[in-house]
């Protein structure tokens, strides 16, 4: 770059981009401007005045968030007039601030303690009475003290540009002013609890979290989130073995820094419901039991079994755990295992399953096409890239599906497979929006693959991806959508029906002709345990759902938060998540309680560490071993099944109810209050409570 | 003194109609056409060496800043912008120009819009303004009905539009930018700068914000020529201004005078003098509330215009000249000022939206003699603290009333808080 701009900061010289502003370019030259209202993934406000610094030849000190650099220009952050300037603003801010911090729930992280510690003065010169704010209702999550409010905006850009629900704002003016949901509700948004990490204050604090721990108390674990198959980083904040929060982790190319709701608030789901020991069913009650007493009934049961075994392996289940299990199938000599416990026609190679683009990769896209998906409630963070990258302009999307608000502007062009054909033969005008981008992509979702004729659907939408010229040197634009964390790690390792295995339905319908006569539910909670007829349940689960109370033996396991485990997110990207705390009780790691298993079933794993366990599966699945990086998955391939008749009905949702999609959230009191409080806002508004 | 065929505003008083034929009677629209033809630099460099600096408070020269829209278009369209949001208290001259003059404003609309390749106009009428507005709506009308507006402008070929917009009232909403945000129907804040409305305005595209007034005396410098205006006043203050007088004088008046006229002599001789003569005046605000008050061992050789009210630590603003004499509470004048501009603190930014109400509660305290001593230097230092920090100038206009009074009459306020501890002793 021969036009980068050469800047002076406090004697130490910096070449940047032409563009920079002034305070990026004093990072660069290692230099520390304080600030509150600048936030690099929002807009610029300037309207804290923390950032002023000297410019020469500027008449008045600078706002350096909002000033770009000019060429040689010099820059002072330490002369007398730039420390009264930051002492002047934090007296300012402190004037009205309380001064509460023994009872606020920032203590401890908080910026304005921070800066008022490295750039104020020790002593207030104020004398009159400091200001109060009313509280503002902003739902379950989002806890508000507005009196502490430092009327900063990064909560109202974050609301208006990131999360795309403009439901936050600032009424009255002056000291008057304060920020406010203007409908004193919760935000329809699935990413409002990122207001709590960017309030730079204890103004907007998390409500479930409220005096419950210092941070100073906790012990961080960074791992991976599992409530959706973006693979969101996370902290998980741990005091004993209790999960006290989750928060978001920078990763660029996941989730820049943004969090859902359900992935932040879901922990006490972790802390409810668990199971903490083995149970068997004795006279159609399930009693608690131990460790031997279960696998000996397990044994007996499966060698007086008259069927085959069948296992289904559900949504939060890891890497490792599927393949353990899968590796004991096979020693049983049984093809029927499935992954795809909402029956979800996936297969093929990688390509065919994976976000080829890569989550980052949107925002090089110049035309979207949804088919079957609503990434707002299947992968809020994803959505959110899509949002950003739309903010940017030329970015036509459409959508085929049931329309909702997508928090961009995208065109719902039909509800159906026949749309998809359409676009196939052209007959559509986005076909032609697509064929003239330069790097279309499509999303193709599990509302589109979940069912019977989700195998022709995919064909389809690969015809329109070739057609379209999706797929070229250095470009994938086709990607598939996953809701579930586990999905791409137990596709990778071949959870799948071998040969002449039965898939999810098939297994189902075993077990109702009684061809299959025990089932093995790996986390698998979306089963209806009535379509099993008279199978012999195993659930192997953290949380006493859905699959537990069906089931006839119970063997707890870890839940994500609780094993070093690999989660392998939509793109294919292979994470390890780590222990933050341990599993409660007898519960033990899911791997380890497959390799017990074996041992009782007498078709012994030859693993005896995960270690071990890994070394045989990288064997096997060598991307797995590549941690954190994107694989490119190759070319996807048209799929040999032939392109059965399709069905005319619209594309059903993935999900129905956000808060409450996976065994975890629905033990989650939060993720209850959440729905609820949505329910509550309809009703207020009007509206259908339907849209999504 | 001006003589009356330099006046520029020659019904300022409403003594003719407001109306287009009184309006080409006066000699409004006279042949605007035969400008245009000269072209768009002639008309930027006339207006550039007739000297006129903006008359909206900041006086800035107006043909430079009209030079700085784009030479060329590309693609967007350019904006001018009338700030007819005049709320600055003590001043009421655009009103009058809205009232008596809406051809003179209207005629520079279109003069300086063509000089900035801007097909499109709007001004925006402070919310109080209602009869204003009507007026003005009206001279709009029978602008277009006579061809001066539109698609041929005066027979000119520059295809012209005005449109006249209702504000809501706010006083930011007269710094420019914020305008712009109100115009485009946000909350009325200002824009941070750079970048300037010249690259990115209105709806994002080249703007230049006016005042009425600069506008509005465009026509008539064009006309009679940069030479004619410039030769009026002083070197650097070129030209004729209205004055609004009021307060403690007994003809409160606007006056069209020249610049530079001594303070002494424009109250004398246009307002009839200070209330119970030139000794009983205690201070004049020279320039609207948000200039620094000047006592009178300063009026009484002070001349009104940008420099010499520059030097004496205060500014011309908008020329509304308020005079107190001794009856009054100077403290409690200011302190009604700092409350002021804590109530009209858009609360964008941190200085400013604290600041302006600590000030408040200190002068508050000091009017009422409740306070330290040591107080009225804090109050100061908190004035410095604001000044200069803020994204627009209403932090520099609320801290400059303040710092003028601690400035002049430090005595004044000393001897209050002395008084008060005494009485509160004796009780």
């Amino acid at each position: 770059m021969s036009d980068r701009v050469n800047v002076t900061v406090d004697g130490i010289a910096v070449e940047v981009e032409p563009g920079t502003t002034i305070l990026q370019a004093c990072e660069e030259a290692g230099v520390e401007i304080p600030r509150f209202c600048y936030h690099e993934r929002l807009s610029v406000a300037g309207n804290c005045r923390m950032c002023l610094v000297e410019v020469e030849k500027a008449p008045k000190p600078v706002a350096s968030c909002a000033m770009p650099v000019a060429p040689d220009m010099v820059v002072n952050t330490q002369s007398d007039s730039v420390k009264s300037a930051r002492e002047g603003v934090m007296e300012f801010l402190l004037i009205n601030h309380p001064l509460d911090c023994p009872i606020c729930d920032q203590g401890g992280e908080c910026d304005l303690q921070d800066q008022a510690l490295g750039y104020g003065v020790d002593s207030s010169r104020f004398k009159d009475n400091k200001r109060a704010v009313e509280e503002k209702e902003m739902g379950p999550l989002v806890k508000t003290v507005m009196t502490r409010c430092i009327h900063c905006t990064r909560c109202v850009r974050f609301a208006t540009e990131v999360a795309g629900v403009p439901e936050i704002g600032a009424i009255g003016r002056g000291e008057d002013m304060e920020i406010t949901t203007y409908l004193e509700a919760s935000l329809e948004s699935e990413m409002s609890g990122n207001v709590i990490d960017l309030c730079p204050v204890g103004a907007l604090t998390s409500k479930p979290y409220a005096f419950t721990a210092r941070p100073w108390e906790l012990r961080k674990t960074e791992t991976i989130d599992a409530m959706d198959a973006v693979g969101s980083n996370i902290r998980v904040d741990v005091r004993g073995r209790e999960v006290m929060r989750i928060l978001p982790r920078d990763n660029e190319a996941i989730n820049e820094e943004w969090l859902s709701d359900k992935s932040r608030f879901v922990w006490d789901g972790l802390n409810t419901q668990r199971l903490d020991r083995p149970y068997l069913r004795v006279d159609d009650k399930l009693q608690a039991t131990d460790w031997p007493n279960a696998f000996d009934a397990i044994v007996a049961r499966i060698e007086a079994g008259s069927g085959q075994v069948a296992a289904l392996a559900g949504d939060l289940v890891c890497t490792e755990g599927q393949f353990a299990l899968k590796s004991l199938m096979e020693k049983l000599g049984s093809p029927h295992l499935d992954c795809r416990q909402d029956g979800a026609k996936l297969s093929g190679p990688r390509a065919n399953y994976l976000f080829n683009t890569g989550i980052a990769g949107i925002e090089d896209a110049d035309a979207l096409l949804l088919i079957g998906t609503n990434p707002r409630l299947e992968a809020a963070v994803l959505n959110a890239r899509i949002r950003k990258r739309w903010m940017a302009g030329d970015f036509p999307i459409a959508a085929i599906g049931q329309p909702t608000d997508l928090t961009y502007d995208a065109e719902f062009i039909g509800a159906g497979p026949q749309t998809l054909a359409e676009l196939v033969e052209g007959r559509h005008g986005f076909a032609d929006v697509l064929s003239k981008a330069e790097r279309p992509m499509l999303i193709l979702g599990q509302g589109a693959l979940a069912r019977s004729d989700g195998a022709g659907i995919f064909a389809q939408a690969l015809a329109l991806a070739d057609k379209t010229n999706m797929i070229l040197e250095g470009w994938n634009g086709f990607n598939v959508l996953h809701t579930a964390a586990g999905r791409v790690g137990g596709m990778d390792v071949g959870f799948l029906p071998g040969e002449g295995g039965r898939d999810r339905n098939g297994i189902i319908e075993g077990c109702k002709s009684g061809d299959i006569s025990t089932v093995i539910l790996y986390g698998a909670d979306e089963i209806d345990r009535a379509e099993l007829g008279g199978a012999f349940v195993i659930y192997v689960g953290s949380h006493g759902d859905r699959g537990a109370h069906g089931a006839d033996v119970i063997l707890p396991a870890a839940a994500y938060t609780e094993k070093q485990a690999i989660f392998v997110n939509t793109e294919g990207r292979a994470q390890m998540s780590e222990r933050a705390a341990f599993p409660p009780g007898d519960a033990r790691e899911d791997w380890k309680i497959f390799r017990a298993l074996s041992d009782h079933l007498g078709a012994t794993l030859e693993f005896d560490t995960v270690d071990a366990l890994r070394a045989v599966m990288f064997e096997l699945t060598p991307h797995l071993a590549r941690l954190d990086e994107l694989v490119s998955a190759g070319e996807p391939e048209k799929p040999v099944a032939n392109v059965t008749e399709l069905d005319a009905a619209a594309f059903a949702p993935a999900l129905t109810d956000y808060y409450f999609t996976n065994p975890i959230a629905r033990a989650s009191a939060t993720m209850a209050a959440c729905a609820e409080a949505k329910r509550e806002r309809a009703k207020a508004i009007g509206g259908t409570g339907t849209d999504g | 003194m001006l003589r009356d065929e330099d006046r520029i505003f020659t019904n300022i008083y409403g003594f003719h109609g407001a109306d287009l034929v009184a309006a080409k009677s006066r000699g409004d629209w006279d042949d605007t056409a035969e400008l245009i033809k000269k072209g768009r630099d002639w008309v930027i460099d006339e207006v550039k060496n007739s000297g006129l600096r903006g008359r909206g408070g900041a006086g800035f020269p107006t043909g430079l800043k009209w030079s700085f829209m784009p030479k060329d278009n590309d693609g967007r369209p350019h904006y001018l912008v009338v700030n007819a949001d005049e709320s600055e208290p003590g001043t009421c001259k655009d009103r009058d120009i809205m009232r008596h003059e809406p051809h003179k404003l209207l005629e520079g609309c279109l003069l300086a819009g063509f000089a900035m390749g801007a097909h499109a106009c709007y001004i925006y009428v402070r919310g109080e303004f209602v009869r204003e507005r009507e007026v003005l709506q009206r001279a709009v009308d029978e602008a277009y009905d006579d061809g001066l507006l539109g698609k041929d402008a005066a027979g000119s070929g520059w295809a012209y539009d005005i449109y006249v917009h209702h504000g809501a009232g706010a006083y930011i909403c007269g710094e420019e930018t914020a305008l712009i945000e109100s115009l485009e129907g946000k909350k009325g804040m200002p824009r941070l700068k750079p970048p300037f409305p010249a690259n990115v305005g209105l709806y994002g595209c080249p703007t230049t914000v006016n005042n009425v007034e600069s506008i509005a005396v465009a026509p008539t410098i064009c006309r009679r020529g940069a030479s004619w205006f410039a030769g009026l006043g002083r070197e650097g203050n070129t030209g004729t201004k209205l004055f609004c007088i009021s307060g403690h004088v007994n003809r409160p008046c606007n006056v069209e005078e020249e610049m530079g006229v001594p303070l002494k002599v424009l109250l004398e001789r246009h307002a009839g003098g200070v209330r119970g003569g030139w000794d009983n005046l205690l201070a004049v605000i020279p320039g609207g509330s948000s200039v620094p008050l000047l006592p009178k061992e300063i009026c009484d050789t002070v001349l009104m215009d940008f420099d010499s009210l520059k030097d004496a630590q205060s500014g011309l603003g908008t020329a509304g000249v308020i005079v107190m004499d001794k009856s009054t509470d100077i403290i409690k004048a200011i302190a009604r000022i700092s409350h002021f501009y804590k109530h009209e603190s858009c609360g964008q930014c941190t200085p400013c939206r604290e600041g302006t109400g600590w000030m408040w509660r200190v002068m508050e305290r000091l009017a009422a003699g409740r306070a330290q001593p040591r107080e009225i230097d804090m109050l100061l230092k908190v004035t410095k603290q604001i000044e200069g920090h803020t994204i627009c100038a209403l932090g520099d206009a609320a801290a400059w009333p303040v710092q003028g009074l601690i400035r002049h009459f430090r005595p004044v306020i000393e001897a209050r808080l002395e008084q008060r501890q005494t009485a509160e002793a004796a009780e």
